[in-house]
This record gives C-alpha cells, sequence and structure tokens, in this order.
C-alpha cells in the first residue's frame, strides 16, 4: 500500500506545495503501488502514465517558479472509464467501445487539468454503468480491497477499489442510481452524489441522462470536499446543469459544530432486509449523532417502496434511447459490414452489448412503446414526483436525512450475478436520492463481523452540499473511521 | 341534376401539407458548427452532432426566435412553454439514433393562412433538427449500388416544421399555400424557401372522399416534390390514381409515395402500416423552455412588412396595378429594390416596367440573380429620371442598361462616356436631317408622291447618322417641315 496515502489527499498536495514532495515523486511511489495491488484488485482498464507525468512535471515546474498551486495539484486521481480524457481511451467496460479513443475532455477533466490533477488511469466499471457489482465489465472483475472474493459493489467498483487500496488518493464516478454511494460503502471510503445539475455532465458517457451525476471518492470527508470545490460549477455545454449557483467553499465550514441540527432517520430504509450488523452501525450511527448535539428523530417517506420499480423504468427508458447511437455506423465495432444494414446493426448490437445492458434496453424499449407508454413511463414520472414530495415534506422538519447506504456489506463474487432482481435491491437505499435529483453521502460508520466496511448515508435537500460535508465531518472526526485501507494488503 | 344522370361519383380532394423549412441561422440547432450549403462532405460536423458518447445538446435560441417569428406570421400561438422530445428510430444518416424534436408541447400552435379566400388552418409549428444525408455509391441510384456513404453536413440544422389542418380542396390551392408560405418565411429572412435545393421541403397529404362525406378516405403521403409546379402536378396525379382504384373497386393504401420529376407519376416508397413506432420521450438533456410573453411582444415588434402587407401598400402608396405589385412581392428581390428606388424617383410606373421589363429578361437571359449584379437602385432611378427629363432617349436607356447592371457606373456618367447624350440642338438635327434628304433623293420623291410611310425611314436614317442621340421628338417634327419642302 501507498505510505502516502494514510494522511490523505489535501495534506499530500498541502506537502507538494510546502516543497517537502515533488508531483514526481508521488506519481512514482503511486504507480509502483499500482503495479503492486492492482494485479489483485483489478481496478484500472488501462494507466495514463504520459498524461499523469506530464501533469506533474507542471506542477513541480509551477512549484519551482514559486507559484501557489491550485487545490490539489500533484495529487494523483482514478478516472471512471466513462467519463472522457482526450486521446485516450474510454471503453466504458464494454465491447462495444473496446477501441473508441476520446476525441474531446469532459468538462470535470479539463478542470482536473486546471489544477494539475495527474489523471492515472481509467477505471472498471459495470458496462456503461449498469449493474451494482463491476461484474457487468467486458474485461474484468475488480476485487473489494478488504475480501478479494467479495465485490467491490458498482457501478463505480473501479474507482471505489482503487482508493480503498491506497492506489490512488481520490478518483471520480458516476453515480445514476447509487453507483458511487454504494461501492464507497462497500469498500470503506467516502462517495458523494452531488445535486443534479452541480457537476456538469458533459463527457460523461450517458447512461441515464436525467439521473447521472459525476460524483468524488475520497478517503476521507475533507478531500470529498476539496475535489467537489473541484469538480463543480456551472457549464454552458450543460444545458441541465446548474446555473446561478453562488460560488461556495466547500471546505471553510467542514469544523462548525452540527448542534442542533435536525437529523431524521428513514424509517423504511431501516426495516426489512438490512443485515443485523448494518442495522446495528447505523443505529450506533444514530447515537454518535446524537452525542454531537444533533437532534435525531424518525421520519417515514411512505412512497420510498416504488422507487426501485419507478427507477428501473425511467433509467431503463433513458438508457435504451442513449445507447441508440451504438450503431457501428461511425464509431466502435461493427460487425457484419459486409451485410446489409440491419445484419449490421443486429450483429453490431447482439455482441457489442453484454447482457445486463441488452436487458436493460429491451426494458426501456418496452416501457417507452406506444400502448404502453402511460402505464410505465408516465406513470414511473408521477412516482418519481411523488418521491420528491416525500422528501420535500421531510425537509421541512429536519436538515438532513439518516440511513443504510447499502442493506448489505459486500456481497461474493457471483453471489446475485445470477438475478438481476437480487441485485436491483442492493440500491433500494441510493436510488430515490436521484430520483429526487438531491445530494447524499456515504461515510464510513463500521465494519461487520467479517470486518467488511459498513456505510451510512446521509442525505440533504437541494444544493444542501455544505451542511451535508459540515454533518460527514463531525461523524468522522468523532469516529475516527477515516483513512481506512486493508492493512491484509499491505503484505500483498 | 346533372350529376344524378350519371353513376360516376363525385369526388371531394383534401390536402394537408407538411411543410419543413430549414432555418437560416449561422450554426445548428444543438451545436455551434456552422450550418453553410455546399462545403465538402462531413466538414461541418463535430462530436456533438455526430452523436458522440458524452455529448450534450444546447439549444440555439436564435432558432428559437425564427420559430417564433415565423408562427406569429402564420397567426400561431406561442406557447408559454415548449419542451424537446425524442423521436427514436435507427437510420444511418441519424446519428444518435434518435431525432430531437417537439411532440406535444410545440413551440407554434393553431395559426392559419388565407389561400383563395379560404382559412386554412395551421395545427403547429414544431422546432426539429434535420438528419444527415446518405449518398448511395457503386450505382448510379440507389439501385444497384454497392454501398453507402455518410454525410453528416445537414445532420442537426435547424428545422421548422409546419403542419397544416387536412383543409384544402385542390392541387391549386395546395400550391397557392405553399407558395405564399415560402413568400412568408422569405420575407421574415428565416430561410430561403428553395424547394430545389432542399432548405423548404413540402409533403402532400392526399385522399379523396365522396362529394358531401363527412369522413376522410385513406390518404397517401407524397414527396420528392421540388418545384411548387410538381407540387400540383403529383397531387392532380395522386388524386386521379386514387379516383381510378376507387372506382374500380380497389381500395387506397396508406403508404408514402414517391413523386417522380421525369415520369410524372408517383411510386409506392414503404408501407406506412408497418410504420416506426417513434418512442417519443421528452429529451433529459434539456430543460423545458419558458418563452415569456415580452420575448413574444419584442419579436413581434421587430418583425418585418409580409408579403400581404407588401401587397397593399405598393397599390395604396404607388398607385401600381394589383398585377405589377404581385410581381414585385412574388420575386422579393425585385420589390426590395423598387422600395429602394423610390427614394430617388417618383416616376414608379416606369420603374417597375424597367424592373419587370428589361431587367429580369436581361437576368433571364444571363441567368444571374439581382443581387448578383451591380446594378443599384439609385443607378436606376436616376436612369428613369434622365429618360422623363428627356435628357436620353428609351432607346439608349435600354442600350446602356446592360453596363448599368455589369459596371455600376452612374448614368450619366455612362451616356457622356459613351458620347449618347440626347441632342436637341436643333441646327444640328437640321443639318442631319438635309443630308438625309439629299442622300436619299429617290425616297423624297416617292414620299412626297404620296408614300408617306417612308417617313419612318427618314427618322431611323437620322437616328443612325446621330447614332441615337438626337431628340426623337426634334427629329420628327424637323423632317416633317423638311419634307414637306
Amino acid at each position: 500500500m501507498n505510505e502516502q496515502s494514510q494522511e490523505g489527499a489535501l495534506a499530500l498536495h498541502q506537502r507538494i506545495q510546502a516543497g517537502e514532495l515533488s508531483a514526481l515523486e508521488v506519481l512514482d511511489n503511486t504507480f509502483a503501488t499500482i503495479e503492486k495491488l492492482d494485479p489483485q484488485i483489478e481496478a484500472f482498464n488501462c494507466l495514463t502514465k504520459d498524461f499523469a507525468y506530464k501533469t506533474a512535471e507542471e506542477v513541480d515546474k509551477a512549484i519551482k517558479a514559486g507559484q501557489r498551486l491550485p487545490l490539489l495539484a500533484g495529487v494523483p486521481l482514478a478516472l471512471k472509464d466513462n467519463i472522457h480524457l482526450k486521446g485516450v481511451k474510454t471503453t466504458c467496460s464494454s465491447k462495444i467501445l473496446e477501441n473508441y479513443v476520446a476525441p474531446f475532455n469532459a468538462t470535470v477533466t479539463n478542470k482536473l487539468c486546471e489544477h494539475m490533477i495527474p489523471v492515472v488511469g481509467k477505471t472498471n466499471l459495470d458496462e456503461f454503468a449498469m449493474g451494482s457489482s463491476t461484474e457487468n465489465s467486458a474485461f474484468r472483475k475488480t476485487k473489494n480491497p478488504w475480501d478479494l472474493s467479495r465485490v467491490p459493489g458498482g457501478s463505480s467498483g473501479g474507482s471505489a477499489a482503487a482508493v480503498a487500496s491506497g492506489q490512488t488518493f481520490i478518483s471520480l464516478g458516476s453515480d445514476t442510481g447509487g453507483s458511487v454511494r454504494q461501492p464507497a460503502a462497500l469498500c470503506g471510503t467516502v462517495g458523494l452524489k452531488p445535486t443534479y445539475g452541480l457537476v456538469s455532465r458533459y463527457g460523461l458517457v450517458a447512461f441515464a441522462s436525467s439521473l447521472d451525476q459525476i460524483s468524488p471518492f475520497a478517503s476521507n470527508v475533507q478531500d470529498i470536499a476539496a475535489v467537489l470545490q473541484v469538480i463543480s460549477g456551472a457549464d454552458p455545454l450543460d444545458s441541465t446543469s446548474l446555473q446561478n449557483v453562488p460560488p461556495m467553499d466547500y471546505l471553510a465550514s467542514l469544523d462548525k459544530p452540527i448542534e442542533g441540527l435536525k437529523v431524521g432517520y428513514i424509517t423504511e430504509l431501516l426495516e426489512a432486509g438490512l443485515q443485523p450488523d448494518t442495522k446495528a452501525a447505523i443505529e450506533s450511527a444514530m447515537k454518535t449523532f446524537e452525542s454531537l448535539g444533533a437532534k435525531v428523530e424518525p421520519v417515514s417517506l411512505p412512497n420510498l417502496r416504488y422507487a426501485i420499480a419507478s427507477y428501473y423504468i425511467i433509467a431503463t427508458a433513458e438508457a435504451s434511447s442513449n445507447l441508440a447511437r451504438y450503431d457501428g455506423v461511425r464509431y466502435g465495432s461493427r460487425l457484419n459490414a459486409d451485410k446489409d444494414i440491419l445484419q449490421m446493426y443486429l450483429s453490431t448490437r447482439a455482441q457489442g452489448f453484454g447482457d445486463e445492458v441488452k436487458r436493460r434496453i429491451m426494458l426501456g424499449t418496452f416501457s417507452l412503446s406506444s400502448g404502453y407508454y402511460e402505464a410505465y413511463y408516465g406513470k414511473a414520472q408521477k412516482v418519481r414526483q411523488l418521491i420528491t414530495n416525500d422528501f420535500k415534506n421531510a425537509f421541512n422538519q429536519f436538515d438532513l436525512l439518516l440511513g443504510p447506504t447499502s442493506p448489505t456489506t459486500a456481497f461474493k463474487i457471483g453471489e446475485k450475478s445470477s438475478d438481476p432482481v437480487e441485485m436491483y435491491l442492493s440500491d433500494i437505499a441510493t436510488i430515490p436520492v436521484n430520483l429526487a435529483g438531491i445530494p447524499a453521502i456515504s461515510i464510513p460508520c463500521g465494519f461487520d463481523q467479517q470486518h467488511l466496511p459498513i456505510g451510512l448515508q446521509l442525505i440533504g435537500p437541494h444544493l444542501s452540499e455544505a451542511v451535508l460535508l459540515q454533518a460527514a465531518s463531525a461523524f468522522e472526526s468523532k469516529t475516527s473511521l477515516k483513512n481506512l485501507h486493508p492493512q491484509t494488503l499491505a503484505s500483498v | 341534376m346533372a350529376g344524378a344522370l350519371t353513376t360516376q361519383t363525385q369526388y371531394e380532394t383534401v390536402i394537408g401539407l407538411e411543410v419543413h423549412v430549414q432555418l437560416k441561422t449561422q450554426t445548428k440547432l444543438f451545436c455551434a458548427c456552422s450550418t453553410q450549403f455546399g462545403v465538402e462532405q462531413n466538414q461541418n460536423t463535430c462530436p456533438i452532432c455526430l452523436g458522440m458518447p458524452g455529448v450534450l445538446p444546447v439549444l440555439n435560441r436564435q432558432a428559437v426566435e425564427y420559430g417564433i417569428l415565423a408562427g406569429l406570421a402564420l397567426n400561431c400561438g406561442i406557447a408559454l412553454i415548449t419542451k424537446f422530445d425524442r423521436k427514436q428510430y435507427f437510420y444511418p444518416d441519424l446519428p444518435k439514433g434518435y431525432q430531437i424534436s417537439q411532440y406535444d408541447l410545440p413551440v407554434c400552435h393553431d395559426g392559419y393562412l388565407e389561400i383563395m379566400g379560404q382559412k386554412i388552418r395551421i395545427l403547429r409549428a414544431h422546432l426539429e433538427e434535420d438528419a444527415g444525408k446518405l449518398v448511395h455509391a457503386g450505382a448510379a441510384g440507389l439501385a444497384g449500388s454497392t454501398h453507402s456513404l455518410v454525410d453528416l453536413n445537414r445532420a442537426g440544422v435547424p428545422l421548422l416544421e409546419i403542419v397544416s389542418q387536412p383543409d384544402m380542396r385542390s392541387s391549386e390551392q395546395a400550391r397557392l399555400y405553399a407558395e405564399t408560405l415560402r413568400n412568408i418565411v422569405r420575407y421574415l429572412g428565416v430561410c430561403d424557401g428553395n424547394l430545389e435545393e432542399g432548405s423548404m421541403r413540402v409533403e402532400a397529404n392526399v385522399s379523396i372522399r365522396p362529394l358531401g362525406s363527412e369522413t376522410y378516405g385513406t390518404k397517401t403521403e407524397l414527396k420528392n416534390m421540388n418545384s411548387f409546379r410538381s407540387i400540383q402536378k403529383a397531387i392532380d396525379y395522386e388524386v386521379a390514381r386514387q379516383t381510378e382504384l376507387i372506382d374500380s373497386g380497389e381500395r387506397v393504401i396508406q403508404e408514402s409515395r414517391l413523386w417522380n420529376e421525369a415520369t410524372g407519376t408517383t411510386a409506392s416508397m414503404r408501407s406506412k402500416e408497418e410504420a416506426h413506432d417513434y418512442r417519443y420521450f421528452p429529451d433529459p438533456d434539456l430543460r423545458p423552455l419558458e418563452i415569456s410573453p415580452e420575448w413574444v411582444e419584442r419579436i413581434r415588434q421587430a418583425m418585418p412588412e409580409l408579403p400581404l402587407q407588401r401587397l397593399n401598400r405598393l397599390q395604396e402608396e404607388f398607385g401600381l396595378s394589383e398585377y405589377d405589385a404581385s410581381v414585385l412581392v412574388e420575386l422579393k428581390e425585385l420589390g426590395d429594390f423598387f422600395d429602394e428606388a423610390v427614394e430617388h424617383t417618383s416616376h414608379y410606373k416606369a420603374l417597375t416596367n424597367w424592373l419587370m421589363g428589361d431587367i429580369t429578361a436581361y437576368l433571364k437571359n444571363n441567368h444571374k440573380n439581382l443581387e448578383d449584379t451591380r446594378l443599384t437602385p439609385k443607378n436606376l432611378a436616376l436612369m428613369v429620371q434622365m429618360v422623363d427629363s428627356n435628357q436620353i432617349s428609351s432607346a439608349i436607356a435600354k442600350k446602356i442598361l446592360p453596363d448599368l447592371i455589369e459596371t455600376g457606373t452612374a448614368p450619366d456618367m455612362l451616356v457622356k462616356e459613351k458620347g449618347l447624350i440626347q441632342n436637341s440642338d436643333e441646327s444640328q438635327i437640321q443639318q442631319i436631317c438635309q443630308q438625309v434628304i439629299v442622300e436619299n433623293a429617290e425616297e423624297v420623291a416617292a414620299f412626297r408622291s404620296g408614300k408617306e410611310k417612308l417617313f419612318g425611314f427618314f427618322v431611323g436614317q437620322v437616328m443612325k447618322a446621330s447614332r441615337g442621340t438626337a431628340n426623337p421628338e426634334v427629329v420628327n417634327r424637323l423632317m416633317r417641315e423638311l419634307l414637306k419642302g
């Protein structure tokens, strides 16, 4: 494991700024760690050494010139392989984009460049971000660093495992129904899903456009706040990005006490299906918040039980449309090119997409079909509004809501892969947040009996990131559950 | 009743038109690519209009303004909230696998145009992006071609689709509707209205039904009409075809039919009965667009003169005949030219005659458009003034016209350069007349013995000798006096 990772990203950045460490040394160390650990973990689809070293050189040059570095400059970052870095493959862990080289930078990638943050590689994911275990990758199965026989969660499993194993300090994923928070919980890292529209989606390969949000992983809350500071902001290239959001300093308010904060625990999420160890950890977390001066009370969101059904109609409908462009005509793999256009389409898509992607395309195509639209898509949109209203009502009474991130800790590789519905249910606690477009954070709150990390989810109203981070930071200080890395890996 | 004497059923034609007009914005509907026509294949493309992974659309506000402007001119209501939807189908010229269009909340709704004294209702006008173009290779046409090439220059170019109600009852009315629409969008400056180049595309839904029937017959959709004339011809052909089918006991199949200009017939494209399910749904990449009444009002205030307004104004303000005015309305450049030229002359009729006569003929013979020449409204007006004040004759005016058109030199300069200023000097003209009389003694004798038709001959000789500069009135008067002897 990378020893530097014990201190976190901001601390590392400050040491680079102070001249105690060069960005090149940090990078050498990072790639040495990756070379040592990743053959076991398989978090990365590819490494981007040239790009990373170029950025590190810039950092060291700036230091030599006596310049003040931008936030997080020099801190290695891993990028989920569905976010574009110009000139590097964006595969989405799909055969259909196996050789697709991104012709432009995502807006977040441009922001990383401006901040001189070296991107060290592209991380594995469930194909097109569809899954909860990263087992749906066409290329490799990423392992959970805490137990290599278990999944890291998904779909951003590669980015979560990279941070949890100490290969990188920070990483970016994308969260459509929990794809950052759930793997953060399963890997013992912090993962934040920002308010929909706070981070530009331009250059993120779309899965479900109305739900997708680029989201950071880090080992502690302070680092998450720093990454959010770097990647958030209005973007003229993304019509759904939020305009006129006042500039925030997410780091400034982290240490403020949370006395008097009203926290509601969502009763529906503490009921059936929750692993006993997880339930105990969440209940203990509630006590911790009380000890910090917060008022913790139950709150009911009655429509949450329709969230999964609604989500799997909306997300698949959008996905079926977003993935229509992979037709073999302009880019990506093309099969049976010598046959007629229909044969080419059919072969390209039949062989280019994996089973889960095809399942979702078919589900989505069906629910948008003439005669079924109102019964499925139309109704799902209404349910989405009801769930949004449930949250609004709850936030009339509470500053934040609390619950588990995932009903279980990391499960075994292969355990759920034959039962899609069982897999879908593992997103029960995270999906409602995406439907409502509000922010939520997953932070470690303990371990189960097998020493697998448990995640606590805090949910806030629209644009409440500062308060969320403040509460998460207070919890983290109290519990010292931060910068967690499995000790077993050190001996690998 | 005459109809009662025959068993032949009388039919009524029912026509609705769907017109796509390409909006003349600088850039495409959802990206910054140029909309310029005629550049190298796939030059006007970027990751967004190529439908690359990870791109997002950003709406072109100018296109929305043009849409609203057209809607106002078509007497439409403008939506307070409009939104964009995805129309989904697979085709190689459609990069994203869906077209961004408008389904249930179009930007304009419920308008009308008055054609032949009848209101033709307009159901809606909505914005959408154009698709690309397939170029079939390996053979002359689609038939026999071995492969196809995709040109996406046009993909993403903004279109306004204007959908009429099935209110038209004759092919002539349909043609007039299309022409009127073309004139309106050209006057607004939102579209070139060029059917041949495809900046305006007209599809006709045609059906027939027994006269007096309340229900519609089965319609066919006619495509590929590249001129207003062919719209009328295609509908006429289709009405005759449908009449024959029904009279012989067969039925009309709902389908798209392609007009073939060469054969003057329509042929089936594909059956609409196995039509696509387009699976429309709101595009989650674009937020619904609110259109404020203030915005609409600003656009309304800035609306240029419409064809009908110009038609009335030209008659009322300048006393032009309805026919002359309609020609100047129909050919917008001529009308614009006229409006500028009247700043410099009040001889409106003469101006109109020049524009509609010699100038139009010159342009036609030389395959030119008015805007491609150097003729200025001021120069034309000056020339008209010079004719009126007898500085030059009409003949000389005709003589200098090509130079006036091609060089842009002022008419007074031109006649000076060429020595063509009208000569009214009586002593000089008398000299020429006398010389003509001396040189044509035989004709003079014949004239004096009663062959008065020869008078024109003498005048012609004088004009020739003076290279056309002699004032014809003076020539006439003096010659008559001299011949009297």
